[in-house]
């Protein structure tokens, strides 16, 4: 069996956020996690090529890698694509779930390994096997040999039709199946359990959707207060209220004058997943202070709200997300705060 | 609430309803390509088109996974 695996430029020991641009290409050969994932696959899986890109290139052009991919999944004859796995890194996530969605497209089985919250699950697990890992690398041997084993089972023919049984993520895909009983008699059997109190299992679990209700339109914006936030982590320098690189524990308020002023020279980025190099010499790149008090200036907005709201998104679990958002939204309208801009990397 | 960013199905994915992207990850509100004055000029140009978004009236919509694919 043809195996296609494809990497970031981390992991395929290029470079970290200083390489995060580098270029789609393709090795003909096992890289990186590639090589422990060879020595653990059936013996007649062989790791044709390994696809390697940038993850600022692959998040900021997913179509455009998508038709890479797919162009070299055709070239190579793949007849099994792994990507990752990425566990919880957010932009590798979402390349892993983009090399899914060219696979699937051209017929070929897929298989990765995410974080059940890494974004990359929610948007493209209809279009492979996502096996669900721990938040970090440390599980890597772990993960890889569930990979190779569910890799093993497709080879091999095997049902893999029930998520929970064959251990991946459910995708959300409607197939044609012989049942014992016909539909009609377990939806009854189902109403008899959930009547008797007895435990059932739906068949069709409804899709939760992050459904937020849009707040209404601002009246007279030259006359509404507006605030900034950011999830992009610009903290004063030193970083006095040692904010965390990824998975942040809190948020928190800053003035103008802790980054030296609007044209926000004093800035340490403790944001740990971009590279800092282009805010860090001047914070009005994911920050826009000095614009918002521009626009102020020139009345286009009522008044720019002092207080600037600063955390860091990386890793962030989801429940600790909504949480601040929460808390944020409290502390904006207790300043009297109308609207606000989110500014994120 | 407008969210500036640079990873837009993401931001589409949580429920977000007011978006406008951002140039780049490591540099959503900026340009390092531009000139100090023209990149100044360029944030506040975005900034004035994302503000302006406020005052706009949108209409719900859903988050990911809207879509269900028969095999």
């Amino acid at each position: 069996m043809k195996v296609i695996h494809y990497i970031n430029q981390f992991y395929a020991q290029i470079g970290g956020e200083d390489k995060a641009d580098h270029p789609f290409e393709v090795r003909k050969q096992a890289v990186g996690p590639g090589l422990m994932l060879q020595s653990l696959l059936p013996d007649d899986c062989r790791i044709e090529a390994t696809l390697v890109c940038g993850d600022n290139l692959a998040a900021e052009w997913p179509d455009e890698l998508e038709k890479r991919i797919a162009q070299a999944l055709k070239e190579c004859g793949a007849e099994l694509l792994i990507a990752g796995p990425a566990f919880n890194a957010g932009r590798y996530g979402l390349a892993c779930g983009i090399a899914c969605k060219a696979a699937y497209s051209l017929g070929i089985p897929a298989v990765t390994g995410l974080y059940e919250e890494n974004p990359g699950v929610a948007l493209y697990r209809q279009f492979g096997f996502i096996l669900p890992t721990e938040s970090n690398a440390r599980s890597m041997k772990e993960t890889l040999e569930r990979i190779s084993a569910f890799a093993g089972r497709l080879q091999r023919g095997e049902d893999i039709l029930d998520p929970e049984k064959c251990g991946y993520l459910v995708r959300g895909l409607r197939k044609n199946v012989w049942t014992e009983h016909i539909g009609a008699r377990r939806a009854v059997n189902m109403a008899l359990d959930k009547v008797h109190g007895r435990s059932f299992k739906t068949e069709l679990p409804m899709i939760a959707f992050s459904r937020v209700p849009p707040s209404p339109p601002l009246e007279d914006l030259s006359k509404a207060n507006v605030a900034l936030v950011t999830t992009c982590g610009p903290v004063p320098l030193g970083n006095p209220d040692r904010l965390e690189a990824h998975a942040a524990t809190k948020w928190k308020i800053y003035q103008v004058e802790d980054f030296g002023g609007p044209a926000l020279k004093d800035v340490d980025i403790a944001h740990g997943g971009y590279s800092p190099t282009y805010a860090e010499r001047n914070g009005n790149r994911v920050f826009p202070v000095d614009a918002m008090l521009e626009l102020e200036a020139q009345g286009v907005i009522g008044h720019f709200h002092r207080d600037l709201y600063v955390t860091v998104g990386n890793s962030m679990p989801v429940s600790r997300a909504e949480q601040f958002g929460a808390e944020i939204a409290r502390s904006l309208k207790d300043g009297g705060v109308d609207a606000a801009i989110l500014t994120s990397a | 609430m407008v969210h500036l960013c640079t990873i837009v199905p993401i931001s589409k994915s949580v429920g977000a309803n007011r978006i406008y992207p951002g140039v780049a990850i490591p540099y959503p509100t900026g340009d390092p390509a531009l000139s100090e004055a023209e990149e100044k000029k360029m944030r506040l140009e975005m900034l004035k088109e994302a503000v302006s978004m406020l005052a706009e009236p949108v209409e719900s919509r859903g988050g990911a996974a809207e879509t269900e694919l028969a095999e």
